[in-house]
Parts: structure tokens; sequence; C-alpha cells
């Protein structure tokens, strides 16, 4: 197909459309036995007139799998320590420390120094754990996890079931633990269920090995009437010792 | 990221014809699976190539008391060595269905694996999601419905901070949706869209890519016409999110256009489009503007290269480049004076000409197009007249097509009532003949009739 040599430069140049000529029918037009209109054209998603452009789709994702994979090794440096305050992981690969960086150092309470996977689930945690006005204030205080979802519950009961039911999400979900759960945080073994197995709420899960035994905290009944400052034993150890759930103690 | 990824070909062991026989191969498997509307095609991120883990070929297939004990080893091993490597090692034991198999039917493994998903551990956590990559891309539903357990956590750390692991959970979910209905009845409640919508604000290319492709498998499914695009299904509707901006956004021609990300969300925007749920939406967000200057923009890096020939090659390799342009200047012209008068003032009737030899398709929807002009009227048929129209109209009557031959009698019959001194000249170069040879062919005998009256009394 050849367009005219002087197209691209009238099509750059080119002020507009042309002004349209007159539009003039003749009923004799449209007189039986012819029958073309004019009309736009529209066809459903499945129809066959996009099977080509499907396969040419289908063979691209197909092809990249066909190809083997070059990725180059993981460059390695030297042997570096996190330099995160207490924590004493090494690393001889910047994407693993990056990758251990975002997962453990991200998105941290300063509070208690727990750390979650994504900033809304701190942001939640935040709320419902330190904020102490919020507390007073509000009847609700568990909001729903579910980014996009405004959901709030009276207690963290409600929210898991709002979540299991509405959400879908499993009963056992790890970052939703309710703060009466103190007790030592076990094996994560297969089988295990409950929540109250799970260790510590909403944190990143535990090492299943060699969990320090808790000792009883905070009912959740007076967590209205207890400013979050006050910690009783196990809150304390958290503030003053780094996570005890690094890999490596210092 | 498939531009990283695309590294080079395994040094091939078939020969040139072999890969074609075996292109044509997927092709035609592909036809029929779509056909049968079972077309399902996933990606796989894979790091290490058989030849380099130094294993000889494959990985072996792992039997069940293996999968046990890497699972063992890496949720209680002592050195954070041996726990990764127990999990690499069941990762490409799970490069076999087999193995996949054997693993979803050990009680609790999938519990197992979620719980290293989760743990603290920055490496065991990427293996661990890797081990559910490999398992997503099995083609049994079975398999993908075994993985159900993690996708909270899969859709939970999409907001995190770690790119390649955000990569990796979205080619694995990706994966997973289009694998089964089980799966995305879950997903749309656990939030995926509102995820997804989080997730496409991210800076990093390889994110966005991964993104558009789990995207456009969402798309994709049967029931997104009803449940996943429109506006009214609320939390799980991909209309009422701000995903169709940002979808638009990243199609924008210009520098920072990058090709892998925009032809996943190029096709993310025609599952929304042909499914005709609610276009005007989409026109608001300005997506006829923004395709268009992107179509002006590829067509203007076609043209540059000046060689007529890489038209042609260009249309060999995309079948569906010109039925589909040809379309959309259909649609462009139909009810449009404007559009017709353009074509007419831009020389372009003869070009189109030039394309009938190509295919009976083709040669249809030129002849509409044509029809869309010449049925404008006397003004526009004066300016098809005289030309390459009539001698081409004449060649098309030769072909055996009943639908190609049906709308040229149509032209002709505009061309004849707007511009009376065609007929004469069809009468001289033997139209009469060419007429009859169609006299007997059921579609066509009305109008060859109507045709020979009208140029006989002309």
């Amino acid at each position: 197909m050849q367009l005219p040599p002087a197209l691209c430069a009238r099509l750059a140049a080119g002020p507009g459309a042309a002004e349209p000529l007159p539009v003039e029918r003749d009923p004799a037009a449209g007189a039986a036995p012819f029958r073309f209109v004019a009309r736009p054209v529209r066809f459903p998603r499945e129809h066959q007139f996009f099977e080509d452009g499907d396969v040419q789709r289908h063979l691209y994702l197909q092809d990249v799998i066909m190809q083997v994979a070059d990725v180059p090794e993981k460059p390695r440096v030297p042997a570096f320590a996190c330099q995160v305050a207490g924590c004493c992981q090494v690393f001889d690969a910047l994407d693993d420390y990056e990758h251990h960086y975002h997962t453990l150092h991200g998105n941290v309470c300063s509070f208690c120094k727990r750390a979650f996977p994504s900033g809304h689930l701190l942001d939640a945690h935040i709320l419902e754990w330190h904020d102490s006005l919020f507390q007073i204030l509000s009847e609700r205080q568990d909001m729903c996890l579910v980014e996009g979802c405004t959901e709030k519950f009276k207690t963290s009961r409600d929210r898991k079931d709002h979540m299991v039911r509405m959400h879908l999400y499993p009963a056992d979900f790890r970052f939703d633990k309710p703060k009466k759960s103190r007790s030592p945080a076990s094996a994560e073994a297969p089988g295990d269920s409950g929540e109250r197995s799970e260790g510590e709420a909403m944190e990143i899960c535990s090492e299943p090995v060699a969990a320090s035994p808790a000792p009883a905290g905070e009912r959740r009944i007076y967590r209205h009437r207890i400013p979050s400052t006050i910690c009783f034993g196990q809150g304390a150890a958290r503030g003053f010792k780094s996570n005890k759930k690094k890999t490596k103690q210092c | 990221m498939w531009s990283r990824r695309q590294g080079r070909l395994r040094p091939t062991v078939c020969g040139v014809e072999e890969l074609r026989r075996r292109r044509r191969e997927r092709e035609a498997a592909l036809r029929k699976a779509r056909r049968e509307q079972q077309l399902v095609s996933k990606r796989l991120l894979r790091n290490d190539a058989p030849e380099e883990a130094g294993e000889g070929c494959v990985a072996a297939i792992l039997g069940e008391t293996e999968v046990q004990q890497f699972l063992r080893q890496a949720q209680r091993g002592t050195e954070e060595k041996e726990r990764e490597g127990a999990l690499v090692s069941l990762r490409r034991g799970l490069q076999h269905p087999e193995t996949q198999q054997t693993f979803i039917r050990l009680e609790g493994s999938m519990r197992t694996l979620v719980g290293l998903l989760t743990s603290n551990q920055a490496l065991l956590q990427l293996e661990a999601a890797r081990c559910l990559h490999e398992l997503s891309h099995s083609e049994q539903s079975t398999v993908a419905e075994a993985c159900l357990p993690a996708t909270s956590y899969l859709l939970t750390y999409l907001s995190s901070h770690s790119s390649d692991f955000i990569e990796l959970c979205l080619y694995t979910l990706g994966n997973l949706i289009v694998e089964s209905e089980a799966v995305r009845r879950q997903l749309l409640p656990q939030g995926i869209v509102p995820a997804l919508a989080a997730c496409i604000q991210s800076p990093h290319v390889a994110v966005l890519e991964a993104l558009g492709y789990a995207l456009s498998q969402l798309l994709q499914a049967e029931e997104a016409p009803e449940k996943i695009i429109p506006p009214a299904s609320a939390s799980s509707s991909i209309l009422a999110s701000t995903l169709p901006q940002h979808m638009l956004q990243m199609l924008q021609p210009g520098p920072k256009l990058n090709p892998g990300v925009a032809v996943e969300f190029a096709w993310c925007l025609h599952y929304i489009i042909c499914s005709q749920v609610s276009n005007p939406l989409l026109i608001g967000h300005g997506a006829l503007s923004t395709l268009g200057l992107l179509l002006l923009d590829l067509a203007g890096a076609v043209q540059k290269t000046e060689d007529a020939g890489l038209e042609l090659f260009f249309f060999q390799k995309q079948p569906s480049l010109l039925p589909e342009g040809l379309w959309l200047l259909n649609n462009l012209t139909a009810n449009s004076p404007s559009f017709c008068t353009s074509l007419l003032s831009l020389d372009l009737i003869e070009p189109l000409l030039q394309l009938l030899p190509v295919s009976n398709v083709v040669s249809v929807m030129v002849l509409t197009v044509l029809c869309n002009v010449a049925e404008k009227g006397p003004a526009y048929c004066q300016r098809l007249w005289p030309g390459p129209l009539l001698p081409a109209l004449l060649h098309t009557l030769a072909f055996s097509d009943t639908e190609v031959v049906g709308q040229s009698l149509e032209l002709l019959h505009l061309l004849f009532l707007y511009q009376p001194e065609a007929v004469q000249v069809f009468l001289q170069q033997s139209g009469l003949q060419a007429l009859e040879r169609h006299q007997e062919e059921a579609q066509l005998q009305d109008r060859v009739y109507a045709l020979q009256q009208t140029a006989l009394q002309g």
C-alpha cells in the first residue's frame, strides 16, 4: 500500500479537516434490491473478528515463557550488616538486603517496633494500639484490614467475623491478631489453628523456634481505662529489647 | 520485567523450519482454544536456567517423602542457608506437574508454605513466593485452587515496598486468576481491585508490567463484563476505581512510554471496551484522544523508515492490523461527512484500492468504507470519478466470493446513481459481461439484474 508521499507533510502541517462536502442523498440509493446502509459496527468480545488479535496476544505471553531467562547472577558484594539498630542480619547481595529492609524495617511502628508488610496495616495498628485519644473517643476502633473497605468494628472479634464473611479472608489471618492474645508464640506447625497460638498480634510471624514466654498481658476489657503508654511485662521488654523475632540476637 | 528476562534464546537445537512448524501448531491450538472459550495463557518467572543450575538437564521429580523433608527443613532448620536451600530444592521440584500434585495432596503443605511466605525471614519469604509461583503456573485448576489460602497474603504484600516481591506476587496472582473462577470468586471480595489500584502508583516499570498482566487476566474472565467491570459492582469494580485513569496515563505517547507496560494496559482497555459496559465513562477520562495520539505516534514510527516494503512486512507479522484498521475507518466514516471528505482530500482512495487483493475480508471492508463515502451523495461521488475506482470494481466483480461481489454491486449502484457518466464507461469496459457471471447466484441475482437494467437504460 503506497501512501501519497506528501501525506505526512500535509497531516503535519495542515490546519485541520477540510470543510465537509455537502451531503445530498437520493431515496433511490437505499431502494430494494440494494441494501447498503452506512453504520458503525460493534463486535462483542467473543466475536471471531478478534481471533487473530487474541492469538497474537497469547503467542506473546507464551513466547516469553519459551525463552530461557537470562537473569545474571545477583551481583555479590563484600558481606555487610544491616545498619538498623538491633538488627544483625548480614548480606552479600544488595537485592537481598533491599528485600530484608523493606520487609522488616520498612513499616515499623515507632512505639512498639513491630514491623508490618504495608503502610496500611501499620496505620491500622497505630490507631488501634497507640492512639489513646482515638481509643477514648471512638467506640468503634478496629477497622477492616482490607484496603478499600471502610468498615469499623467495636471488637476485634467483630472485625474478624467481617473479614471472614465479607472478604473471605482466612480466620487465622496472620496480620490480624487480637491484642488479648499474649500466649507464647508457638510453632507454625501444620494443623495449628486458632489465633491464640500465634503469638503477638499483627506482627510479622514469629519464628517457629524459640519464642520467649510472655507473661500475662493486659486484659482486653481494661483497654479503655489503662493508657496505652503503660505496658505490663512483655510490653516493657519489647520497648528495650530489639524485636526478639530477629534471626540473630546481637 | 520481561525485557529484562527476555535474554538470549536457548541455543536452538532445532532449525528454523522446526520453529515455524511449532509456531503454526501453537497458533492452531490457540485458535481452537479460543473457539472453545478456553483461551488461557500464563507467564512464568524462572530465574535459573537448567544448564546454569548444573543439575544435568532438568530438576528431578520429588516424591512425597522428599517434599515433606524439604518443608520440614525449611520450617524448622537452624541454619538460614539450610532453610533457604530446602525451599530452593522444593521450588525446582515443583517445576514438574507430578511434584505439584504430590505437594497439594500432602496435608498441611500449603499451610507450611504460607507460614514461610509470611515469616520475617526475607529470603525465605521470597523462596516461598517462588514456590507458589511455580504452582500458579500449573494447567490444573486443582493446583491453582490449592493456592487459595495464600491469596489474602499475596494481596497484602502488594502494598509492601519490595518491588521484586510485588512483581512476583502479581504474576502469581495473574496466573491464578486466569486458571479458575473459584479463585476469582475469592479474590474479588478479598479486595484485589483496590489492591491493584493502590499498586498502580508504583514507579517501578517491572511492577507496572506485572500489574498490567494480572489485570488483563482478570478482565479477560468470562464474567468480567457483569461482575468485574461495571461501576455498579462497587468495591470490586474496575470502572469505579482509579485504574482507568492510570491505565490511560501509561498509554500516553512520549519518552516515558514503556512498550512492555503499554502492551499490557492496551489489552486491559481492549477487554473493558469490547465488553461494552460503560464506554462513555472511558471517553470521559480522555480515552479517545489518548488512544488516537498513541496510534498516530506508532504509525509515525512506521512511516519514518520510508521503506515501502516494511509496511507489508508489518501486516504479515500482524494480520489483524488491516481488518482492525479498516474497521476503525468504517466507524469513523459511516456517519461523518467530515471524515469522508478528509479521505477524499488526502487522496487516500487509491491506497485503499490497493488493499483489495489482500483477502476477501479486507476487500469487503475496503468496499464498505468506499460505500460510506459514496452514499453521501453526488458531491462525494464526483470526487470518486474518474479515477481508479471503476477499474477496481470491474476487477472485484471477477472475484468468486459472494460477499465481495455483493459489496461491489452496492458501490456500483451508488456510483451509477450519483455519477451517471460512469455507466457509459462501465459498458465500454465490458461491465455487462462482468455482471453476467453472477446472474445465477441467489444472493446476487436481484442486484445484478437491477444494475443491468440501469446500465442498459443509461
